[in-house]
């Protein structure tokens, strides 16, 4: 199990690397999560004591956030005079954009489906690469 | 007893006292969540927050003092985000299925969040410090600090926005989903994500193992995605 800690640091530093040395406006976590999907992808499973390692950390990942959320005390006086815009744009953009992110997916994944379900003719499905998606056809 | 209190008094800023209060409290707040049958206003990042920072005003405790106890816990928050890369693998095949979908859904998304609120707060008058700080809001807070500062805005300042939409996010993202009848787990998840980064993530978790997965993939992307245009959006409005 220790190993793994080790592989998420590892992979953590790799992308703190990554990010130094190519300016890539991403943090190095950001960067070590895409380097440790690609080596899942490429060893194509799980090792037990990762899937052990990830779900301990991510079952208390809300914990993780409450030292930064305290940091609200440094900007209490800015926060108390402009309150209304901040509380107007925070709660308005929050419904607007779970609205339009979850309204687009919605709307192209059923265009997806549609699409695929109107193609006629087995052979035609057979040489389009969406019917290799075990979901889609039916 | 002036002994005890001068002891006392020292230990508050030691590392010990930050690290184990933050603990303490979030547990006890984690407690009452879970026993309220995960009431989304008993968030306990938003509880055990408010319980801190009320703890720290009252004690003249500084942040600063606190975070030095408060860092560990802050720490894993890297080697976290790294281990989203499991649950993401897991749903390889699903992702795999929506490519354009989630492409499109997520440029979309970033572009909202960072225009509805940058717009709402400009209209209602917010200082241009305000309206620079608060365009970064939806993206992990790591990421959205260097945003704030490539496009002038004040990181530390950001960073309260970005907690601020976390903890909105996951107090409002399943009930908006609900109003509009989303259903489909994997749609709910990347649009909790691309809202709420990681405390959406976290919520997500919860609910089901694919909306989370889809969660971390919508907080990851836009990361990507707002890293990559809004310098260049802000260039053209201020």
């Amino acid at each position: 199990m220790l190993e793994f800690v080790l592989l998420l640091l590892a992979c953590q530093f790799l992308g703190e690397l990554v990010r130094a040395l190519t300016n890539v406006p991403l943090s190095g976590s950001v960067i070590g999560m895409a380097l440790l999907f690609f080596g899942l992808v490429v060893i194509r499973s799980i090792p037990a004591g990762l899937q052990q390692v990830s779900s301990t950390i991510l079952q208390h990942l809300s914990l993780l956030f409450v030292p930064a959320a305290v940091g609200v005390t440094l900007h209490l006086s800015l926060l108390r005079d402009e309150w209304l815009a901040i509380t107007a744009a925070l709660v308005g953009s929050t419904v607007v954009t779970v609205i339009v992110t979850g309204a687009v997916m919605r709307l192209l994944c059923g265009a997806q489906k549609l699409r695929i379900k109107n193609r006629p003719g087995s052979l035609a499905q057979i040489s389009d690469p969406h019917t290799l998606r075990p979901e889609v056809s039916q | 007893m002036s002994n005890v209190r001068q002891a006392l008094l020292q230990l508050t800023s030691a590392p010990l006292a930050g690290l184990s209060l933050t603990l303490g409290v979030y547990a006890g707040c984690h407690w009452i969540y879970r026993r309220s049958g995960l009431k989304p206003i008993l968030n306990p990042v938003f509880s055990a927050a408010l319980i801190l920072v009320v703890l720290l005003l009252v004690s003249g405790v500084e942040y600063e003092a606190y975070f030095r106890g408060a860092q560990f816990i802050d720490f894993l928050l890297g080697p976290a985000v790294v281990a989203l890369a499991v649950p993401l693998f897991t749903v390889f095949d699903k992702m795999r299925e929506a490519t354009l979908p989630i492409a499109v859904a997520v440029l979309t998304g970033a572009i909202t969040a960072a225009g509805s609120a940058v717009g709402i707060a400009w209209l209602c008058g917010a200082s241009a410090e305000t309206v620079r700080s608060i365009a970064s809001k939806s993206v992990t807070a790591p990421v959205a600090m260097s945003i704030a500062h490539d496009i002038g805005g004040v990181p530390s300042l950001t960073a309260v926005f970005v907690i601020l939409t976390g903890m909105l996010g996951a107090a409002v993202a399943t009930w908006t989903l609900d109003l509009v009848g989303i259903e489909d787990p994997k749609t709910r998840g990347l649009a909790i994500g691309v809202t709420a980064h990681g405390q959406g993530t976290a919520l997500a978790l919860q609910v089901d193992a694919t909306s989370g997965a889809f969660a971390g993939l919508g907080m990851g992307l836009t990361a990507l995605a707002s890293a990559a245009l809004l310098p260049t959006l802000a260039k053209l409005l201020w």
